[in-house]
């Protein structure tokens, strides 16, 4: 399982990843959530402009089993969003870092973050449970 | 994604730890694991839901070449005797009267007022032996309903525990099983089957049966020899591209091909007809709900295919709309692989059932557009 060294990740298994000046964030889902997921078919795509607050419901997406909330990691306003989702949902199986779903700005508090290290170890927890 | 949203038991990737310690393991449980398959709790027993190719590409072999199902988690129970035939159609929908030996019948089981218990299959083995094959779900419910049905000259027992079976399904599974046993000892009939088969050098009971819209076969056998047989058929179909398969892609096969599941097109609130079971439903002969289901005339709902026009992926259990007006729920539905998109089965008011009516699903508080298609979704080439 894969867990990049450079983002930040949520007990509920989103990615978040801060530029540079720390204005705008990129979040994802992880290869953990991808591979309890299995083959991802479908994603809402929220609406640039939308604001939503940290740890509250972006969006959702479904595999061929189930559907599953996602939450934001931080609160801000949608700048972007993966167009390239709505036809391409399997891309958050095959490459879940570089299929960012949404890009915020304007943010403001965050979800409770964990470095890659902390994360790893949540997702061992989970596995064992 | 904390909130995951299971729709059903074979899905609860999350329940694990919940309800692992009060589900029994099939006799092909060590091979999931060394498979890697991703086990869940369904109907009782521990199963995978998937290997690691994942349910799009287990789907797929079945279609375009093979894929192996362990379901041993179904029941089976043997009527023998004297009355065993008056006794399954008195008990069942169907009838039984001229099924021939070495041929496997369909039927629906309904209560007294026309809901359905179950579905199962009927073998005859001889004219006084049959073995009936039941959804794992319901098999204790069944068993309980049968005893307490059983009349005259028959002995009745529940071999659930004492049999495992596999399922060899796919346009290759054929070239795969005579590479296990002679030509000769394969059913050639959709529907039959033949017993002390050997395959791999072990005794089966195979039959031309299965749940997948593909020719195929199930195999039974007795528990201890289960693995070896499971080990030898994916050896055999390796160089077809036969692929171990889980609840997932059987879910989305039957779905494709518009086989009903029981507690989704069918419980114990529907009857036969409405559920578009009537060739399994013989009204000129008596039967436990026969009264009841010809005193309630033409079935006012219809079972459909839906297909989704709109964004979005459509499950079961979710209400139908023709305009503000509600005409039904969904049965099932997901993302089918080989269709290549959404898809459900409806239970419908039969007045808004039509072929090509443009109705919304409610999903998750938000309309989805689907328009009304025929079934099956799929069909193979013949």
């Amino acid at each position: 399982m894969q867990i990049p060294q450079d983002l930040q990740y949520t007990k509920t298994h989103e990615w978040v990843k801060f530029n540079e000046d720390g204005s705008k964030a990129k979040v994802g889902i992880t290869d953990f959530a991808q591979n309890q997921m299995g083959d991802i078919v479908f994603i809402t795509l929220p609406e640039v402009g939308d604001s939503v607050a940290a740890e509250d419901t972006l969006t959702d997406f479904e595999s061929v089993k189930a559907v599953s909330d996602i939450y934001s990691p931080v609160s801000g306003d949608i700048c972007a969003v993966n167009e390239d989702l709505a036809d391409a949902p399997e891309l958050l199986n095959s490459d879940p870092y570089a299929a960012w779903i949404v890009e915020l700005e304007n943010l403001g508090e965050t979800a409770e973050l964990l470095s890659a290290a902390a994360y790893q170890a949540y997702c061992q927890e989970q596995e064992e449970a | 994604m904390a909130e995951h949203k299971a729709h059903c038991q074979q899905c609860a990737f999350f329940a694990k730890g919940v309800s692992i310690l009060m589900e029994a393991k099939t006799p092909l449980y060590d091979c999931h694991a060394a498979l890697k398959g991703k086990i869940v709790p369904f109907a009782g027993y521990l199963l995978p839901v998937q290997y690691p190719a994942g349910v799009i590409a287990e789907h797929m072999a079945v279609r375009q070449a093979a894929g192996l199902f362990d379901v041993s988690h179904m029941g089976e129970v043997t009527y023998t005797g004297k009355d065993a035939l008056a006794n399954l159609n008195h008990l069942l929908t169907n009838d039984f009267t001229n099924l021939a030996e070495g041929r496997v019948r369909y039927s629906p089981m309904c209560r007294e007022d026309g809901g359905i218990l179950d579905d199962l299959l009927v073998y005859r083995r001889g004219p006084e032996s049959f073995l009936v094959v039941v959804n794992a779900g319901n098999r204790h419910k069944d068993v309980a309903w049968m005893q307490a049905h059983v009349f005259g000259d028959v002995e009745f027992a529940d071999i659930s525990d004492q049999v495992a079976q596999i399922a060899l399904q796919g346009p290759k599974s054929d070239d795969i099983l005579r590479k296990l046993t002679d030509a000769d000892n394969i059913p050639q009939k959709y529907y039959s089957f033949r017993e002390n088969v050997p395959v791999a050098g072990i005794s089966c009971l195979v039959s031309q049966t299965g749940y997948t819209g593909e020719k195929g076969y199930e195999i039974y056998v007795e528990n201890q020899y289960a693995p070896q047989l499971w080990n030898e058929l994916l050896a055999a179909g390796k160089e077809y591209g036969l692929l171990p398969c889980g609840l997932g892609a059987r879910d989305t096969l039957r779905l494709e091909a518009a086989m009903p599941l029981y507690g989704h097109e069918m419980d114990e609130t529907v009857d036969p007809l409405e559920t578009g079971l009537d060739f399994a439903v013989k009204l000129d002969k008596d039967f436990i709900g026969r009264d009841a289901i010809l005193a309630k005339g033409a079935p006012r709902r219809k079972r459909v295919g839906l297909k989704v026009t709109g964004r979005g992926i459509v499950r079961e259990h979710q209400p139908v709309f023709a305009g503000d007006t509600n005409i039904g729920y969904t049965t099932s539905g997901t993302h089918l692989p080989y269709l290549n998109g959404a898809y459900a089965m409806a239970l419908l008011d039969a007045a808004y059932s039509e072929t090509g009516r443009p109705v919304t699903v409610e999903v998750r508080g938000r309309r989805v557009e689907a328009e009304i298609v025929p079934l099956p979704l799929y069909s193979r080439g013949k």
